[in-house]
């Protein structure tokens, strides 16, 4: 009996048994309703959605479409960076204190007006709570005893901030635009405040912003539901209701595209996105995103902490035969730290596949003879095709490698130990601005084990250089535009050069969505997906 | 992930604890055979929960980065540490985590930011509902198809079950859950696709059992109810195909060893009726293990099959678990891990109950 045969009398028996169930299907809905949008998408990385704490790839998107920041990236121009909740700011002549100026008329989903009372109170409370990124506030000096001195409403439409530190007020204003910028309705929030937890535990699956958006429900691994704000400063969204259904496989969000079930699938593979192509009722949209994928030596080790086997690592890597192949369409070559098509990028790609020049290299380093390094990166594609492949180049000047496949939450550890010594891993930038991913590549202000600064890459890989550290600190407290970014582009330069980092490709996200879907907005940061701009 | 069915009783093994000699004193007896039950059940949790912490917390995954992320520095890591009692000595955090299950808290999800034991209550209705309904047709196809092919034994109706059963115990279910949305969903649209319901009917019905079935029926919104029930063919389906062709088989091969008995022999020449002889006589005897095999069968569906529930975007319990599992989020592992472990014990008890009822020897 041959396995065809089986399989199509099961088949067969499987179609019986479901055609005696064809009335239950009851009507078809033809499409989805005008006026409301349903995504595939896969959310279990969905843990809070509190804008003090969100850093989740799907929590970012959700809040930066419920939450108005202080400052924004706004859909009309992405790359311009515009007051949000913020009419107006006036820096002082120090450049220590900026006065913004709230927006009039801006009103919350409760109907609470916004004010800079709501402004003061959300930045605060970032600090206060102290969850994973309020570093990029607490960076500029505050701590939970000096920031309510630090940063004040002045009256009920003004808010006076000023850094305790010093850093550039155009690195303020841009951080400000991060999630942890969102302006929370202080006065719902505190409604459901519990033991002076500022409402954490009630505004992690609850809304209360003034965004284009509320949350209607969140369901773990089943639905978010998005309901417009019908008095969005920008004019009530055209999508009444957003859903997001919780899709984890890639293959039924296709189905579910193609059929009208599903508006937009979110996270098709290279090849379901092959597929579509001769399909007239689905359009794929190309958004190029900052997330980079980098390789990363560890300093300590005794062989990759040489600069002669380093940099003949950055010849291993066959970037073109990658980015033609199982990357086409999702990732391109990118070399620098800081990604393309943002403020302050290095669009220079000065390496390629050499094998010839990285073996020279490491005869130059006295390693002609080869070694045998571990690979370690995440189990979910690409990286395990990016690893095999840097692992057969490595075998062609004599470097054994060994791959070892991990889940995040177990590679994570890893690093953050120190522990790895060729790591295939992945960075987005926290805000849109270079010193988001300068301070994590470039700035290792003490080496020491006991330091545990582990939230700088330079730190998990034991790199640490004064002359590159000082670069770092300049180009985030100068003032000039123009001067910042050419120190940025020397410094990526440098570190490009030099550091124990291979970047090798960035991020294009592709969306597969039905044809009658216009105006989805992705920008490059994880937080900047509208869904106020889509019509059907 | 699941206990393993090793910790279950089986009936023949309750069958010869009752065989035992008659004890003096029957409530007695009773009462001490209860104790023993009750006890055997709290040690199978104690043990359950033990294990299932402590490789929770030897699993080189960080609770604590599940939380914090891979960029937190590392006060925001020490205090979320902290917070957790992950300083305190492994035994002094399995006792304190027992001492709150025992005043029914599980703690708190770190994937859904609610307490474990709502999630429980959301996600095992959803499982509850595909595995009973899968179980069902397993066993009103599988039993008949099994008796079928042993009274055919060796003729062609029995290769071909024999053929289905063999399909549907080896062929990956991922594969055919993808082929039946593509044929049934895709291609001839004569079902819905993954889900539980259209998300237009999302938050119509108030929840009150979590069975959407059932749920939708007492509220008398049949328009829902077909929906939820259309959804439910196909995984329903898929696991059914398992189901099925595991009972199929063992009801096979436990029939041909009672039609090979004598007293088979003795029935058919007293001239019964080849119906009286399958039904009344061989099968009354294959049923004592029939109930054990679908006991396991329902309890092992109930542990929520992954696959099936990732592919139909199911919100089950094996969904929840894995998804856990993957997020380093041990709270909810764990109580998950209790629930399926309740379910293996509660069934098993059922079976037991089953069993006496059916066997005539095991009858006062």
């Amino acid at each position: 009996m041959n396995i065809k045969m089986t399989i199509k009398r099961a088949a067969l028996a499987t179609a019986f048994a479901a055609a005696s169930a064809l009335p239950m299907a009851g009507p078809a809905h033809a499409g989805t309703p005008k006026d409301m949008l349903i995504m595939a998408k896969n959310i279990d990385d969905l843990i809070t959605l509190d804008p003090a704490e969100v850093f989740e790839f799907t929590g970012g998107e959700i809040i930066a479409n419920v939450y108005d920041r202080v400052m924004m990236f706004e859909a009309e121009d992405l790359s311009k960076l515009v007051g949000g909740v913020a009419e107006s700011y006036r820096i002082s002549d120090d450049g220590k204190t900026i006065v913004f100026k709230v927006r009039a008329g801006q009103t919350f989903h409760s109907g609470n007006a916004v004010t800079a009372h709501d402004m003061a109170f959300s930045l605060r409370r970032v600090v206060k709570l102290k969850k994973t990124p309020s570093f990029i506030l607490t960076q500029f000096g505050w701590n939970k005893d000096n920031v309510d001195g630090l940063i004040k409403p002045l009256d009920g439409m003004h808010v006076s901030v000023t850094m305790a530190a010093d850093f550039s007020p155009g690195l303020l204003l841009n951080a400000l635009s991060a999630g942890i910028g969102s302006v929370v309705d202080m006065k719902e929030v505190q409604k459901h405040e519990k033991d002076g937890d500022l409402g954490y535990g009630w505004l992690k699956n609850h809304s209360a912003g003034s965004g284009p958006y509320s949350l209607q429900t969140w369901k773990a691994n089943e639905i978010i539901a998005l309901k417009a704000h019908s008095g969005y400063r920008h004019g009530a969204p055209a999508m009444k209701r957003v859903v997001l259904r919780h899709v984890p496989e890639s293959s039924a969000q296709r189905l579910m595209v193609e059929k009208g079930d599903a508006d937009m699938a979110r996270d098709l593979t290279p090849d379901q996105i092959k597929g579509l192509a001769g399909n007239s009722d689905i359009t794929v949209g190309d958004y190029p995103k900052a997330a980079l994928i980098y390789m990363a030596t560890n300093n300590a080790h005794p062989i990759l902490g040489k600069a002669k086997v380093r940099e003949a690592i950055r010849y291993v890597v066959d970037y073109k035969g990658m980015a033609n192949s199982f990357l086409a369409g999702q990732y391109k070559i990118h070399q620098a730290f800081w990604p393309s098509g943002l403020w302050g990028s290095l669009e220079e790609t000065p390496f390629k596949l050499d094998l010839a020049k990285a073996k020279a290299l490491l005869a130059e380093a006295g390693h002609s003879g080869g070694f045998k390094i571990v690979i370690d990166t995440l189990k979910k594609s690409p990286y395990p095709e990016i690893a095999q492949s840097v692992q057969q180049s490595l075998s062609k000047i004599g470097v054994e490698s060994q791959i070892i496949l991990s889940e995040g939450k177990t590679l994570w550890p890893k690093y953050r130990a120190r522990k790895h010594q060729l790591i295939v891993a992945q960075w987005s930038p926290d805000y849109v601005d270079p010193h988001s991913n300068a301070d994590a590549f470039a700035h290792n202000p003490d080496n020491r084990m006991e330091a545990k600064l582990t939230g700088k890459l330079a730190w998990r890989t034991s790199w640490s250089d004064p002359a590159i550290n000082a670069m770092t600190e300049g180009a985030a407290k100068e003032l000039d535009l123009v001067k910042r970014e050419k120190l940025y582009m020397e410094l990526q330069r440098k570190v490009q050069m030099e550091g124990p980092f291979t970047v090798m490709f960035q991020k294009s996200e592709q969306v597969a969505s039905r044809q009658n879907v216009k105006n989805f907005i992705s920008g490059a940061n994880f937080d900047l997906v509208f869904y106020r701009t889509i019509t059907k | 992930m699941a206990p393993n069915a090793g910790g279950v009783k089986t009936s023949s093994d309750a069958a010869e604890q009752d065989a035992l000699p008659v004890p003096p004193s029957p409530v007695l007896a009773r009462v001490a055979a209860i104790a023993k039950h009750a006890s055997s059940i709290l040690l199978t949790f104690i043990g359950l929960t033990a294990i299932t912490f402590i490789i929770g917390r030897v699993m080189p995954a960080d609770p604590v980065l599940a939380i914090v992320g891979d960029r937190a520095s590392q006060d925001v890591y020490d205090a979320v540490r902290l917070q957790l009692g992950l300083d305190k000595p492994l035994i002094q955090q399995y006792l304190i985590y027992l001492s709150n299950i025992a005043q029914g808290d599980f703690g708190t999800s770190i994937m859904t930011t609610r307490p474990v034991l709502d999630d429980i209550i959301r996600f095992f209705p959803a499982t509850l509902e595909l595995a009973t309904i899968a179980t069902i047709f397993g066993v009103l196809l599988g039993i008949p198809m099994g008796v079928l092919a042993a009274v055919n034994q060796g003729r062609l109706i029995d290769h071909i079950i024999r053929i289905i059963g063999l399909f549907g115990y080896s062929v990956p279910i991922f594969w055919l859950g993808l082929v039946a949305l593509l044929v049934f969903y895709a291609g001839l649209g004569w079902l819905p696709g993954p889900g539980r319901i259209e998300v237009y009917y999302d938050g119509i019905v108030e929840t009150r059992s979590g069975i959407i079935l059932l749920d939708s029926a007492l509220q008398g919104e049949w328009e829902i109810f077909r929906n939820a029930l259309a959804h439910l063919v196909l995984p329903a389906a898929m696991l059914a195909t398992f189901a099925l062709a595991y009972i199929a088989r063992m009801t096979r091969s436990f029939m041909l060893d009672q039609l090979n008995q004598e007293y088979i022999l003795t029935a058919r020449v007293k001239g019964l009726s080849e119906g009286a002889v399958i039904w009344k006589h061989a099968f009354r005897n294959v049923l004592v293990q029939l109930i054990t095999i679908i006991g396991l069968t329902y309890a092992s569906l109930l542990e929520g099959s992954v696959l099936t529930e990732t592919i139909f975007a199911w919100p089950g319990i094996g969904q929840y678990i894995t998804t856990s599992l993957f997020n380093a989020d041990m709270n909810a592992v764990i109580g998950g891990t209790v629930v399926v472990g309740f379910c293996f014990v509660g069934i098993n008890v059922l079976s037991d109950i089953l069993y006496r009822i059916v066997d005539p020897r095991a009858h006062d």
